[in-house]
């Protein structure tokens, strides 16, 4: 028996196989309850909206994760302060035009998440470390720390929902299209183009600033980054700037389409560590195509099976089969790895 | 005097792995540390460029002291570090690698001073020129063994520690890779070296230090140590090859 799950071709093949009766059972499922391609292509748009947020939380894991090592679970808590200021700021009673105050409200936001996560990183990560905190250590800290942000929340803003207005016609109902009878909110559409743009300033500071390439040469091999003079306690400072400001982003656009409230933060949190452990921790681009994939599945997931309250647990069914067969992800390879000992 | 290391103890948690090492090195000299594996060689320039810190002890570079500064100060006062097994950047190409071996000149200094320095690199190794933008992990051991030199080159270091740059390479290489250190004298760039092959490492250098387990036991010219019984016996496998 020894060796035979370590096999190869045999893991493989069982892999096609258990894909083959998935899609067989979704398939089976949809035609027995009659669900055309219409249905599956509304499914398929509503959880390409809701897995660009789980992409962009994914982003912000891996972007923590392969300069410092830490898996950040307080990732998802940068997005529910995201949606929260930006709603609050949006409710003050200034007199500026409603889109100008949102405008402002955004930038505000932006800024307040992001230093949140670089006092986060200097208050504790940064100190613990250089004590020589193993890294279980600090990941435990991003866990206390998530409870502390989540009961700071509760108490500021209590267990109401909040409201952000969507973008387009700044009202609580959104404008909504009917392409080929499907339902298309505006706001998808602002969160497809937000995500598109955070990805393209990311490539841009990764592939053409010295600092950003600093930052990927601290992500390949943080000790001949060292020798180079890049201090790697900066580089993680640098790390949890951007995954907070680009969490706090995902919060914004989606809290636009959703209620925020004080808890959201644990979802996104999880769905979005799904995602980036399908990218193996490592490979930003993946680890936005694996929110996307694991928002697609779990919408046609419980669309054909009607079963809506078991959504979340599709996710944490991938999650638990990733870890358990290919820790180290489902799509591309990471740069970490060859020179590590 | 260039660098002087006084009397460093440094650890590796408990393990004492230098014991009141001293040495120094003269400005445009080829200083060779020679020693078996697990001597304290490497722990020896990781700790003169910040990566450890000795306990007890100092070491003062151009007259001041560099003892307890973090790596980033010591490059930026001029000291570059080639480390052992190369550790190129394996996934970025080879100019971003070169790149960012002068990542503390970026923005301080003129590019085009930045730019003579990555000429003066192509041109001791046309081969890098040629692999521009290949990926580090792609080329050859020799070829990553240039492209770690040339990165280290590119931090414009007065003094520059070269870690077991003959590691793994076939023994053509080695020469060329010595040969090129030894013209890197003559443009006026000083170089602590740390070797394994004893042999080569004594022919390039004008001196030498022998450690064993974590001491320095014996120092002297090179063209001296290439004589002592005691280095033919242990490290130059007895009478010439």
């Amino acid at each position: 028996m020894q060796g035979f799950l370590g096999n190869r071709s045999v893991k493989r093949g069982l892999t096609v196989a258990a894909m083959v009766v998935l899609v067989a059972l979704v398939l089976f499922l949809a035609y027995q309850k009659n669900f055309g391609p219409k249905a599956f292509a509304q499914w398929t748009i509503d959880g390409i909206r809701g897995g660009s947020i789980y992409g962009l939380v994914g982003l912000g894991f891996v972007v923590i994760f392969s300069v410092t090592g830490v898996i950040n679970f307080a990732q998802g808590e940068f997005v529910m302060l995201g949606a929260m200021f930006c709603a609050t700021f949006y409710a003050l009673d200034v007199p500026l035009p409603p889109p100008l105050k949102l405008v402002v409200a955004i930038i505000l936001t932006v800024i307040i998440v992001t230093l949140v996560g670089v006092i986060f990183e200097r208050a504790t990560i940064s100190p613990a470390r250089a004590r020589g905190a193993h890294i279980v250590t600090l990941i435990i800290i991003t866990i206390g720390f998530t409870i502390t942000v989540r009961a700071i929340a509760l108490l500021l803003w209590g267990s109401r929902a909040k409201i952000v207005p969507a973008f387009t016609n700044l009202q609580q109902t959104d404008v909504i299209f009917r392409p080929l009878g499907l339902t298309l909110s505006a706001q998808s559409l602002w969160i497809w183009g937000t995500v598109a743009v955070v990805l393209a300033a990311l490539y841009y500071f990764f592939e053409r600033t010295m600092m950003g390439k600093a930052f990927r040469a601290c992500a390949i091999n943080p000790r001949a980054a060292e020798l180079m003079g890049i201090n790697p306690s900066r580089m993680s400072l640098l790390s949890f700037a951007l995954a907070a400001a680009v969490g706090a982003v995902g919060g914004i656009v989606f809290g636009a389409a959703t209620r925020p409230q004080y808890d959201m933060g644990l979802v996104f949190g999880l769905k979005g560590f799904v995602a980036a452990i399908m990218a193996g921790m490592v490979n930003p681009l993946g680890a936005v195509l694996g929110g996307l994939i694991l928002g697609v599945a779990e919408n046609v997931g419980a669309g054909v099976t009607g079963l809506y309250g078991y959504r979340d647990l599709i996710a944490f069914v991938i999650l638990i089969l990733i870890l358990l067969f290919r820790p180290q992800g489902i799509i591309g390879g990471g740069e970490r790895g060859v020179e590590q000992t | 005097m260039l660098l002087e290391v006084k009397d460093i103890n440094t650890y590796y948690g408990n393990i004492h792995a230098l014991k009141d090492v001293s040495l120094h090195v003269d400005n445009g000299e080829i200083v060779a540390v020679i020693g078996a594996n697990g001597a304290g060689k490497t722990t020896l320039l990781n700790t003169i460029s910040g990566v450890l810190h000795s306990r007890t002890g100092e070491i003062v570079f151009e007259g001041r002291p560099i003892t307890k500064l973090s790596p980033d100060k010591v490059v930026h006062l001029g000291i570059s570090q080639v480390p052992e097994r190369r550790q190129v950047f394996s996934t970025l190409d080879v100019l971003d690698n070169l790149l960012l071996g002068a990542y503390l000149r970026h923005g301080r200094e003129p590019k085009e001073e930045i730019q003579k320095d990555m000429d003066f690199v192509f041109e001791i190794f046309p081969i890098l020129k040629d692999r521009q933008k290949q990926m580090g992990g792609t080329l050859s051991g020799g070829e990553q063994q240039m492209l770690a030199l040339g990165r280290g080159l590119m931090a414009k270091p007065q003094l520059l520690l070269l870690d077991e740059p003959s590691l793994g390479l076939a023994p053509l290489l080695v020469r060329e890779i010595f040969r090129v250190a030894g013209e890197l004298r003559e443009h006026g760039t000083t170089i602590l070296l740390v070797e394994q092959n004893a042999r080569a490492a004594l022919r390039l250098a004008d001196r030498g230090y022998v450690m064993e387990t974590g001491n320095v036991v014996l120092e002297d010219t090179s063209k001296e140590l290439l004589g002592d019984e005691r280095v033919q016996e242990a490290y130059l496998g007895g009478s010439g090859s």
